[in-house]
């Protein structure tokens, strides 16, 4: 079985097809997992009457958006509308392909990692902006010149945070940033405060960039169903909707695995223990963090309502750049004051 | 040493953005409260106004009503019509056709009020729907209490003329466990 893993063609099909899978499914399912959990937090109990408790809704979802056709509406261009829901769908699926399920469950492991998901992370906000150009619709375009406008002002302080924990691990291998953490919930980056006081406050500034960028509630401006009725899908119907739908939640994954890589230690065990870690435990611990990410994500949505744009960016570029300017060069300064102070004594 | 306002606010801000979320959060943890409408009903409260049924004496398998037509007099809105019949030997009139215009009906309760026999009283119907126009201005309530008699008389049994029918002695059951 090893062996016929280990050959490259057999492996990169297999890595292929799971990694599909693993979007589809959760795709699917973090949407029911979304309207149940909408629904306990106000206290109802979501969608239960297809199968038992609700299950079978994602099956009667796609079987209605299936059924639907596909309208083109005259006076798009063609092209870039037919396009954009699969340029929408690609990044995340092209991203997972580097991200460490496990220690050894990954499929292709680069050692430029990082660079890669966020340089295709960031196609995602030009295939939205298509989406909503092509459509020849004022409101769509609207919402496209949200999207970049957002995008732009939130992938600054991501990328900020992300470059102060670059410096501290010296490694764009994902895989590798996930060794750093280990022994123990207390070597997270998260929690890694002797190097940078405000750790924790970089996971909340990559938390609140994370969902800017996927465009989740409160900064859901793309699809503002009250203002712009679905933003940059509104033309969409059928499965070219579902297709963006589906994007939505594989990028919340992609973001939250990224999020478990680089704060919440991957595949490490919370704790030191043998029996806690190895090579079946390794996922585990990863999904676990992931989809408790994920629910903080959902939780988050039902719970604020939507900014205003300006409050937006307000947020962005009043609080989230400065804090993260602020922390990028405290830790500079706190890696060389070693150095500095062995000069001058 | 008080920090300068713009860090004050923020931070105060990310505080109730916290206290949200753990409220969410509770919410999240608590039993649902739906109720699955069409296969669970509420209880309505005692005091409910459905419209008015006559009532079913249980004891005489009919209705109390003596035809007075003080109901029908107290009604603002015109909309209780009643007739009843007297059979020899009977102290009052019974009712013979008690005819209400739920279209017309404000629920004001004064025929309940005005009835000298407790004759009347409010249904528990907070879904009074129909087809047609006339299944609800022209709502029979003797015909109610007639169907409600017949289920009664399965229970109650009219006295025989003759000898009481003993009930037909039980067949024995041959035991599962007997060889």
């Amino acid at each position: 079985m090893s062996n016929l893993l280990s050959i490259e063609p057999v492996r990169i099909l297999t890595y292929l097809v799971g990694i599909c899978a693993f979007v589809g499914a959760n795709a699917a399912y973090l949407v029911l997992a979304e309207r149940k959990i909408a629904g306990r937090i106000q206290r109802r109990p979501g969608p239960n009457e297809a199968g038992y408790g609700g299950w079978m809704q994602p099956f009667a979802d796609v079987l209605k958006l299936f059924a639907k056709q596909v309208m083109i509406p005259p006076g798009t261009d063609i092209l870039l509308y037919c396009a954009a829901p699969l340029m929408v769908m690609a990044p995340p699926l092209m991203c997972l392909a580097v991200v460490p399920f496990g220690e050894s469950l990954v499929a292709r492991n680069l050692d430029i990692g990082l660079l890669f998901v966020f340089a295709f992370g960031s196609i995602n906000v030009m295939a939205l902006m298509l989406g909503g150009w092509a459509s020849r619709n004022k409101y769509s375009i609207i919402s496209a010149a949200r999207v970049v406008s957002q995008n732009v002002a939130y992938e600054i302080p991501m990328l900020l945070v992300v470059i102060t924990l670059l410096m501290v691990a010296g490694t764009l291998d994902l895989n590798e940033l996930i060794r750093q953490q280990a022994g123990g919930f207390w070597n997270w980056n998260l929690l890694r405060v002797w190097v940078n006081p405000l750790m924790p406050v970089t996971f909340i500034i990559f938390f609140i960039c994370m969902l800017a960028e996927t465009n989740r509630a409160p900064f859901d401006m793309a699809e503002s169903e009250s203002e712009l009725v679905a933003g940059a899908f509104t033309e969409y119907g059928g499965m070219g909707f579902g297709v963006f739908f589906m994007a939505e939640y594989s990028n919340i994954v992609l973001g939250c695995c990224l999020g478990t890589v680089l704060f919440l230690g991957g595949w490490q065990s919370p704790l030191p223990l043998a029996a806690l870690s190895g090579p079946l435990w390794g996922p585990v611990w990863f999904l676990l963090k992931m989809y408790a990410l994920i629910f903080t994500v959902m939780l988050v949505r039902w719970t604020f309502p939507r900014t205003q744009f300006y409050g937006l960016l307000n947020l962005s570029w009043k609080i989230l750049i400065p804090l993260s300017l602020f922390s990028l060069l405290l830790t500079g300064a706190m890696m060389k004051l070693p150095l500095v102070l062995q000069r001058l004594f | 040493m008080r920090l300068p306002i713009p860090f004050r606010e923020t931070l105060s801000g990310f505080k109730s953005l916290l206290i949200g979320m753990r409220i969410t959060l509770g919410q999240f943890f608590k039993p649902s409260i739906t109720v699955q409408y069409p296969r669970q009903t509420l209880k309505m409260p005692a005091r409910f106004r459905g419209r008015i049924e006559l009532i079913f004496d249980q004891a005489t398998g009919k209705s109390r009503c003596t035809a007075c037509l003080l109901c029908q007099r107290a009604c603002p809105s015109n909309c209780i019509a009643v007739e009843g019949a007297r059979t020899e030997g009977e102290k009052h009139k019974h009712v013979t056709d008690y005819k209400l215009d739920f279209t017309m009906c404000s629920l004001c309760g004064l025929c309940i009020e005005a009835c000298p026999f407790d004759a009347i009283q409010f249904t528990k119907v907070y879904n009074a729907v129909s087809f047609s126009r006339d299944g609800l201005n022209n709502l029979d309530l003797v015909r109610e209490i007639e169907t409600k008699r017949k289920a009664w008389l399965q229970t109650h049994p009219p006295p025989a003329p003759g000898p009481a029918a003993s009930p037909a002695p039980r067949q024995p059951q041959p035991e599962a466990s007997s060889p």
